[in-house]
């Protein structure tokens, strides 16, 4: 809590909560959001691309190793849920992984040092002022983001069900299960509300947990002296939520296409 | 928390890197795990198949060996055989030689005994005519003597 004797309580949380955004109404921009996850998101997967367009059949070596190691979990996730062959499914559940599983990683930099450094940068270099400039560095706390990602998911399952099922199975499924044709009106309902839950649920899941760990590191950043006992333990119960959160949101994304691919 | 164009953008961001995954991150690495799959397969179906290799040459080279000892054996035996042959044939040839250099030593050991003996009766036959002479005092026609000197010789 660096400026701790400028803000009080409130408004070191609210600082530290409120994206860096550009625009006004809808088109407001979250800064932050975008260049961090889009540069985590390109640093990681250009380095998959070079390491891939790399990669030996022979021994692999460093991050090869890592990668395939990586990739093989995926892929067999995928596997032994989604039995269709869509050339889709496993690029898709990798890159959910991965991606939410470093921006979520940005949570176990300290709450300070990124926020602090871009105010210190942003007000020696172009002169603004330090209660304006704001960071959030955890995109994943972003609901933007969440939602964007499991609207994306439930897109690509509305074009999975039209590939797989043709427009007339898709049709005829939504009008007749679970109830049969009589009561088509109700089943119509079922499955608008089944599908409209998902992505909500997918995407607040993720927030939700995300917003809460960063707050609970806000809150012990807080402490004082005492923020020193406690901030390791729970980033290290954190490093758990983390690659939970990233592997939920894979495997529901799979479990999603699996069910759009099959006929009930 | 509220909803704006960052959506927009986020999808967009998330598109991309869905992109990236399906164009040049998956394809190259899981060919690479396959190839790597395949390649270990063949390695260890060699491997599989070196040991039963190994196996029939080695029961092989037990069955030649066992083959070669045989015929060396019966070289042997042969050539034993063949060595006491040799010896027993030397032998014969030794006692046959030894045989005939015996016999043409007696043979000319009797003509040797024959000539001395003649040569003797002769000198004998001079004798005993020398002797008659003295004992006679007389001259003795030797020619009209020459008969009975001649059938007295045979007779000695």
């Amino acid at each position: 809590m660096a400026s701790g004797e400028t803000l009080n309580i409130t408004q070191y949380i609210v600082h530290h909560l409120t994206n860096l955004k550009v625009g006004s109404g809808f088109w407001t921009w979250h800064l932050d959001t975008l260049i961090v996850s889009g540069a985590l998101g390109l640093l990681v997967f250009g380095s998959m691309a070079v390491l891939a367009s790399r990669a030996t059949s022979g021994v692999p070596r460093g991050w090869q190793n890592f990668f395939e190691m990586v990739l093989s979990f995926v892929n067999q996730q995928v596997k032994d849920t989604y039995h269709g062959n869509h050339p889709l499914i496993a690029p898709l559940a990798i890159t959910i992984f991965v991606w939410v599983f470093v921006m979520n990683a940005m949570d176990l930099i300290p709450v300070d040092f990124l926020p602090e450094t871009a105010k210190a940068v942003a007000v020696n270099t172009v002169g603004a002022d330090p209660h304006h400039v704001f960071l959030k560095v955890v995109a994943t706390t972003d609901p933007n983001l969440t939602f964007a990602m499991s609207i994306t998911v439930f897109l690509i399952t509305i074009y999975m069900n039209f590939a797989v099922k043709g427009v007339g199975g898709f049709m005829h499924e939504i009008f007749t299960v679970p109830f049969g044709a009589k009561l088509a009106p109700v089943n119509l309902l079922f499955r608008v509300v089944e599908e409209v839950a998902r992505p909500i649920s997918l995407s607040l899941r993720l927030f939700g947990n995300m917003y809460a760990g960063e707050m609970v590191f806000i809150l012990i950043a807080l402490l004082g002296i005492w923020q020193l006992p406690l901030a390791l333990p729970w980033a290290l119960f954190h490093i758990l939520i983390i690659t939970l959160q990233a592997f939920v949101f894979m495997m529901l994304t799979i479990v999603y296409m699996s069910m759009a691919s099959e006929s009930h | 928390m509220s909803i704006n164009a960052t959506l927009i953008g986020q999808m967009i961001w998330f598109a991309l890197f869905i992109w990236i995954t399906m164009k040049y991150v998956w394809p190259p690495l899981q060919k690479a795990m396959a190839d790597r799959q395949q390649l270990i397969a063949d390695g260890l179906a060699a491997g599989e198949r070196g040991k039963h290799d190994l196996e029939l040459a080695s029961k092989r080279s037990a069955d030649t060996i066992r083959e070669a000892k045989e015929k060396a054996a019966g070289i042997f035996a042969e050539a034993e055989k063949r060595g006491a042959q040799m010896v027993e044939e030397a032998k014969d040839t030794a006692r046959a030689e030894a045989q005939k250099v015996y016999d043409a030593k007696l043979a000319e050991l009797e003509q040797d005994t024959e000539r001395a003996r003649s040569a003797l009766r002769d000198r004998v036959a001079e004798l005993a005519v020398a002797g008659a002479e003295k004992i006679l005092r007389r001259e003795v026609n030797a020619a009209a003597h020459a008969d009975m000197l001649s059938g007295l010789k045979q007779e000695l």
